[in-house]
């Protein structure tokens, strides 16, 4: 492939940005690095979708300076919603486009030393913790031409330390808000949680208009240091004209637990890649993903466990709903590694088709490198049952709403886990708006 | 409500072509229990499903009604509207529902939209329920049938009869795979509902749960047609004898399955 491509950015581009930015010399010369593999590397390859001609790295403008939210107030009515307002906002980060808006963070988590803030200061004023996981464990920055994209031109995102041994009860949460297409979300979060510390953390990417188009190269990384326990929640609500490549990771040390529900309801063509590391021994991944697809948007949802230590345990539930003209791939992956002994991966899709033209692919992958393991798979493609139906209109139950039941049930295991109010009543709505 | 006649006349049914009911006839007033008994194969949970509207099962002649209005011309939840209810003998399982909210969806189906059933008459009415049928109250809270055993989804059909109040149930093998106790609990709840406004077509392979629910008349069901009616005496009869006698009576010949 030696087409040359023209691309909206250059070496100025992004030095002027870094340095506009403040940021450290190994930051800019990171971004640098990563500019110069932007060519030579290959974009990913989700299985079964071909993406070539999607067009994720064409944008207008690299940033746009968007108004400030310096408080709940000047939030938008469909965000604040998303935030538990009663007895005071707790730990919170909201940010505009690429512009960041206000964080707060209980005296508390301060006092225990809990870092919290937008990533281009993390970077600036926690330069040795972003520098040491910043794009090393979890993602690496050559992975593919997206990774490297990303490293090179990232203009927004949230970094989070939890310290050694800190407990946080009360969820930390990041709202992304999007209203400006012009200039692409390249937004990055980092989630470091220290030996022996727990956190729940949810995310929301959310689209204020529908008609938007752009694009969002979206990289999360949560390190679960030894014993450390990590619940992540995402509800994704990106607009149609979107195209998003997305790719949270996650990297566990010994006995680190990781627990993921992720909502992921853009409505636009995405990318998702979703993938644990079990590194240490005894680690732990739980991934539950909930999916619809509608009009014609094509996605591709790639969930993967690797086991690369001893008595590791993955779980993989995946339930889609597909209708209208979708295209919906689910690939899940349970890789035990050479030496990862008394490993479990185990994983379950379920896809429900609601119309003759939408597609749906349920492609289950066991990748077994060892003997003293177990591993077990369930994958379905089917319509709503018609003697669930016929059992719920028996009880006077009309059809309509008899189908609805079933469907939001089918689409709960994730709701049910959401730790936030807001968030979970928001992922309900937006279920009923795209299954309706 | 002042109870409902449900008038079944010649009746056939098949199943992917192949008749399992062959010329049905059987009324029931307001307020009467009736059993059909039969052996294996009669076509006895066949007649339920066909009441019911299951979508598997065909009319291919007859007709039902109730009160005069033609049952099959109506989809599954109008029939239920109309006060038709069925306790399955394989209730489905619905995950991400939960007991509760499937009630409360099913009572609220009933009543015009503006008369929704008020959140607590209808918890108190759910307690009360579950405590007469003698079941865990955490069982609200759990999805639609799921992961309940046999004797628990018997139960939870029961208490869906209490609680949504028909004019007609149909129970269809609701005795089962239910130990003693549990088979006097649901007895306990159907015997509950007897009252003028309220008929029962009880569907059972044993005389057992007769011992519970005394029924006004039996029908014995073979081959697909009600071949002999009577009361109480009837079932009992059958239990010590089996089902030969009558065959040989009537001069009924085994079918031979074909394939």
């Amino acid at each position: 492939m030696t087409t040359q491509v023209q691309y909206p950015f250059d070496q100025a581009l992004i030095e002027s940005f870094s340095v506009q930015n403040n940021e450290p010399d190994w930051f800019k010369n990171l971004r640098l690095a990563a500019l110069e593999k932007i060519d030579v590397l290959p974009l990913p390859n989700p299985d079964r979708t071909k993406i070539d001609k999607w067009n994720f790295t064409h944008f207008q403008q690299h940033a746009q300076a968007s108004s400030v939210y310096t408080n709940v107030d000047q939030l938008p009515e469909q965000v604040k919603s998303l935030i538990n307002v009663e007895g005071g906002v707790k730990n919170l980060y909201v940010q505009h486009n690429q512009t960041a808006g206000f964080v707060s963070l209980s005296d508390e988590l301060k006092q225990k030393g809990v870092i919290f803030t937008d990533l281009l200061t993390a970077v600036k004023e926690h330069g040795d913790l972003v520098q040491k996981y910043f794009m090393t464990n979890a993602v690496k920055v050559d992975e593919n031409r997206l990774t490297a994209f990303h490293t090179a031109l990232v203009n927004g995102g949230a970094f989070l330390y939890i310290p050694q041994n800190v407990q946080i009860n009360e969820p930390i949460q990041t709202i992304f808000v999007h209203d400006n297409a012009d200039a692409p979300l390249i937004n990055h979060v980092l989630i470091v949680a220290d030996k022996n510390s727990a956190v729940t953390y949810v995310e929301n990417y959310f689209s204020l208009n529908d008609e938007l188009e752009g694009i969002a190269n979206i990289i999360t990384e949560v390190i679960a240091q030894d014993n450390a326990n990590v619940k992540f929640g995402a509800v994704d609500t990106l607009a149609k004209g979107v195209t998003t490549y997305v790719n949270r990771r996650g990297y566990a040390w010994r006995d680190a637990r990781i627990e993921w529900a992720l909502g992921l309801m853009n409505d636009g063509n995405t990318i998702s890649d979703n993938t644990t590391n079990l590194h240490g021994d005894g680690s732990f991944a739980d991934t539950k993903t909930v999916v619809v697809g509608r009009g014609k948007q094509i996605q591709n949802f790639t969930t993967r466990v690797i086991h690369h230590g001893k008595g590791t345990e993955g779980f993989i539930l995946k339930h889609g709903v597909v209708k209208d003209n979708a295209t919906t791939v689910f690939n899940g992956i349970g890789k035990i590694e050479h030496g990862a002994s008394k490993s479990n991966a185990e994983q379950e899709t379920r896809v429900l088709m609601l119309s003759d033209k939408a597609r749906g692919d349920a492609n289950p992958i066991l990748l077994i490198d060892e003997d003293d393991v177990m591993a077990g798979h369930a994958a379905s493609v089917g319509r709503v049952d018609p003697t669930q139906l016929y059992y719920l209109m028996s009880r006077g139950i009309s059809k309509a709403e008899a189908e609805r039941l079933i469907i939001y049930g089918f689409l709960a295991p994730v709701v049910n886990q959401l730790p936030v109010e807001g968030v979970k009543k928001q992922l309900t709505e937006v279920i009923e708006r795209k299954v309706k | 409500m002042a109870g409902s006649t449900l008038v079944i006349k010649d009746l056939h049914v098949a199943i992917e072509d192949k008749e399992i009911i062959k010329g049905l006839d059987l009324e029931i007033k307001p307020g009467e229990f009736h059993a059909v008994m039969g052996p294996n194969g009669a076509g006895k949970s066949t007649l339920a499903s066909a009441i019911m509207g299951h979508p598997k099962y065909e009319i291919t002649s007859g007709t039902v009604t109730m009160d005069g209005k033609d049952v099959l011309e109506m989809e599954v939840d109008e029939r239920a509207k109309a006060g038709l209810f069925l306790a399955m003998q394989y209730p489905s399982e619905i995950s991400g529902v939960t007991n509760a909210d499937f009630l409360r969806s099913a009572i609220n189906a009933k009543r015009e939209e503006g008369n929704e059933i008020p959140l607590m008459q209808f918890i108190k009415k759910l307690d009360k329920t579950m405590e007469y049928l003698e079941m865990d109250l955490n069982m609200a809270q759990r999805y639609l049938n799921e992961g309940f055993s046999g004797g628990e989804k018997k139960r939870n059909e029961i208490l869906q009869l209490m609680m949504l109040e028909p004019s007609i149930a149909i129970l269809d093998e609701i005795d089962s795979g239910l130990d003693i106790d549990a088979l006097k609990v649901v007895s306990k709840g159907i015997n509950a509902m007897r009252s003028n406004d309220f008929s029962c077509l009880i569907i059972t392979h044993y005389q057992r749960l007769l011992n519970y629910i005394t029924p006004d008349f039996v029908h014995v069901m073979i081959q697909g047609r009600i071949v002999k009616s009577g009361g109480p005496e009837l079932a009992q009869r059958l239990e010590a004898e089996g089902y030969d006698w009558i065959k040989k009576e009537l001069g009924i010949e085994d079918e031979i399955e074909v394939g």
